[in-house]
Parts: structure tokens; C-alpha cells; sequence
């Protein structure tokens, strides 16, 4: 899985029926050293009700499609996480309540 | 398959993968002689590895290929822990 920052949400209304009633969450990919944005985008779909600014992780490929919300759906990213806290060597380099 | 350092782990307890008490490591992908790459991966872990271990990485659909992880949403697992690495008769990495 990776790691990846809640930075937006994506809106469709004509599309493919398969992935009606489904919410897009715009992710910022994070370098885990310092939970800083890399620049690199991805459009997942919300496996666990993530908020905006939160970090999650998500599952790619087949494996996105192992959740009940998009099963048999065509999906290639879904957020399977929402991170409490990320210790690199012992420290935290992120803590959900302190940072 | 890819060679990672265990660099840490990842808490989550708000989590859609319906796997009972799992554990997250974050890894950093390395090679044969233990050099870092830039590239870090969430991996469920299946064999107790701890921080500074060099393991071995399954990605895609083969991480659902165990029982702990069949038809569940994970896409990278730690399979092993590495002990020795062996390239043209020089040991390049040894735990």
C-alpha cells in the first residue's frame, strides 16, 4: 500500500454506471521521512470514510477491489486506511492528534 | 519480488481491511547491497520483521496469495526475513 494525503475531492456525474454512488478522494502521494506531498497525485475511491488533510493508505491494483464498497467495480485505488501515527526508527514522524 | 529495509510502522485503527490485529510496516525498498532507493511501501507483515531488517516484498495481486491476506485489500506483504545474499560467489549482504 501507500501512503498519501487527503488533498481534495473529485466530482463526476456522467460516468460509468459501475461507479455510481462512489466517492472520489483527490491524494497527494507523502515522502513518509518528512509526511511532506511529492507532487504526485491519484484519484482513489473512499474505502473508510477519509476526511480532508487526513493520511491514509491505499490498496492498487485488483486488490482495491477486495473492499465491500468496490466489489466488482472498476476500481485501481481504494482507500483501505485511515493512519493514527507513522515512527520512522523509533520516532513518530507523524501522530493524527499532534500534528 | 524486492528487497526492502523495515524502516518502521504504520498505526491504523480506522481501517477497511476486515484483518484482525494486523501489522504495518513501512519498508523502503533496497538492493542486493543493502543501498536505499527512494521508493517506500506499506506492507503487511507476515513473519514478525523488525526495524532494520532486510526482508522480501510481494506486491499486486500475489500478496493476496497467503491465508492471512486471501481476497482481502492489501497489495504488498512482508514474506521473509533475509538472512544471506549471494552475488557471483561475494556475499553481498549477511543479517
Amino acid at each position: 500500500m501507500l501512503l498519501a494525503r487527503v488533498v481534495g475531492t473529485v466530482v463526476s456525474t456522467r460516468k460509468e454506471p459501475k461507479i455510481e454512488g462512489i466517492k472520489f478522494l483527490l491524494l497527494e502521494k507523502i515522502d513518509p521521512k518528512t509526511v511532506k506531498g511529492t507532487g504526485d497525485y491519484v484519484v482513489a475511491m473512499d474505502g473508510v470514510g477519509a476526511n480532508f488533510g487526513e493520511i491514509v493508505f491505499y490498496a492498487a491494483g485488483s486488490s482495491s477491489r477486495m473492499t465491500a464498497v468496490t466489489q466488482n467495480r472498476p476500481s485501481d485505488a481504494t482507500i483501505t486506511a485511515i493512519v493514527d501515527a507513522i515512527d520512522v526508527e523509533g520516532t513518530y514522524v507523524y501522530h493524527k492528534d499532534r500534528d | 519480488m524486492l528487497l526492502a529495509k523495515v524502516k518502521g510502522t504504520v498505526v491504523s485503527t480506522k481501517k477497511a481491511d476486515s484483518i484482525r490485529g494486523p501489522k504495518y510496516l513501512l519498508v523502503q525498498v533496497c538492493d542486493h547491497r543493502e543501498k536505499l532507493r527512494k521508493q517506500y511501501v506499506v506492507a503487511l507483515d507476515l513473519v514478525g520483521a523488525g526495524v532494520g531488517e532486510v526482508v522480501i516484498i510481494a506486491q499486486g495481486s500475489s500478496a493476496r496469495q497467503t491465508k492471512m491476506t486471501f481476497e482481502k485489500p492489501i497489495d504488498a506483504v512482508v514474506a521473509g526475513i533475509i538472512d544471506l545474499i549471494e552475488e557471483k560467489g561475494t556475499i553481498t549482504y549477511r543479517k
